[in-house]
């Protein structure tokens, strides 16, 4: 075969629209850790917000992560992936493992992080963010963190509520918080 | 494990975040542009099944999931699961979900004076072969008026969802229909260049249409996959 091969077009994104909620079954939703967690169990929670501040009602938060050894779809029993519609008040819960360090590009180690997806009515494709930990190990050399602006870096950081296992992550579509999202 | 594999990018097809004339992106867009970042472990891989377990049994046939026959056309949706280099995305799973023939979806939310069918529920998933083959069987969605603006239509769809092989290939979408009128007026369709839109418009295939029983649409869905040629890892 000579010369290069043109690729297919790619189908393109449409919004997810509001009516979602009757499909998109996914076994334990929001729940990753399952009965039986093979690892420290942690609480997310936060709101998603658009750019007047008002909270996004119809909104499908999907994560992806590392298992806690920092390991993708590796253990069995944890899927490492769930799915959280938020509510009417914009809040969303997952409850799941605190990941491990997956590999870095180039050799190292990645910060614990949770990679997001958000998917809304009004959103003609997915926007794709990440949450890192403010009591995780490696934050400040991580390679993906490292590429927001200094000034926006805290938006990708997930704090530690009443010292526990809870964190909190808000989702700001648009505005001056607004969360940093990456083209990946 | 590779790390950084190469990885197709976005294509001319998709569309804006910000795009007027669909009035809900305008507080829902980020102002700021997606930072571009390269690909690690995270978003080359994905959930990979076993999808029983973890989406429930498939569900290929809408038109006979709650008891009785859903009433509208009976079609046949199938097509291909591809890579932008063609190649098949086996095992894989297709989500659908729509309104009923009426243009009325099974959701609380949805005020629309239509008629809700009892036979009707709307969701479907089903699971690619190791050609990347998928195919339902259910009804011609109806159209439905919305509030974007005066007179507002939406043209019939069907919602589809994919996960792909990685996170980075993860894609929401909808399918058209050949010569619906309503897609040269419709917003969401819009926000994809005029010249890309018919790659959301299925095609009516007289070979996929069963004699006397269902009309047949293809719609191949190409996700982004792996390059064939991987860049310096």
């Amino acid at each position: 075969m000579g010369g290069p091969r043109i690729p297919l077009g790619q189908t393109p994104s449409q919004t997810i629209g509001p009516f979602f909620h009757f499909s998109l079954p996914w076994a334990g939703g929001a729940d990753l850790a399952g009965p039986v967690p093979a690892g420290r169990v942690i609480e997310v929670s936060g709101r998603v917000l658009d750019g007047a501040g008002e909270p996004v009602a119809d909104a499908l938060l999907e994560i992806w992560q590392a298992d806690a050894a920092g390991a993708y779809g590796g253990s069995k029993g944890f899927a490492g992936f769930g799915r959280c519609p938020t509510d009417e008040a914009g809040r969303y819960r997952f409850r799941t493992l605190f990941p491990g360090r997956a590999a870095a590009p180039g050799g190292g180690l990645q910060a614990p992080h949770i990679a997001m997806s958000v998917l809304a009515r009004g959103l003609l494709k997915r926007l794709a963010t990440r949450i890192y930990f403010e009591d995780g190990a490696g934050n400040a050399e991580d390679p993906i963190l490292g590429l927001a602006p200094a000034e926006r870096r805290a938006t990708l950081v997930a704090r530690r509520q009443g010292g526990g296992a809870d964190y909190r992550f808000d989702v700001v579509l648009q505005g001056e918080r607004e969360t940093v999202f990456f083209d990946v | 494990m590779t790390v950084a594999a190469g990885f197709a990018r976005e294509d001319a097809g998709q569309p804006p975040l910000l795009f007027p004339d669909y009035r809900s992106t305008a507080l829902r867009a980020p102002a700021h542009p997606p930072i571009p970042a390269p690909l690690t472990v995270t978003e080359t891989t994905g959930p990979a099944g076993p999808w029983d377990r973890l989406m429930g049994a498939a569900a290929a046939d809408l038109t006979t999931q709650a008891g009785g026959v859903a009433q509208g056309q009976r079609i046949i949706v199938g097509g291909r699961v591809l890579d932008q280099d063609g190649r098949p995305i086996a095992n894989t799973v297709v989500e659908i979900w729509q309104a009923n023939a009426a243009g009325r979806y099974r959701h609380d939310k949805d005020q629309w004076d239509a008629p809700l069918d009892p036979n009707f529920t709307g969701a479907g998933r089903v699971v690619t072969d190791d050609q990347g083959r998928y195919r339902y069987v259910t009804v011609r969605p109806g159209a439905y008026p919305w509030k974007n603006h005066a007179n507002a239509w939406r043209p019939a769809h069907i919602h589809l969802s994919l996960l792909g092989a990685a996170f980075a290939s993860r894609l929401v979408t909808q399918m058209y229909f050949p010569d619906d009128p309503l897609i040269a007026l419709d917003p969401i369709v819009h926000a994809v260049p005029a010249l890309l839109r018919s790659r959301l418009v299925a095609r009516f295939d007289i070979e996929t249409t069963r004699p006397e029983w269902a009309l047949g649409y293809v719609f191949d869905v190409v996700l982004r996959g792996p390059d064939a040629t991987p860049v310096d890892p």
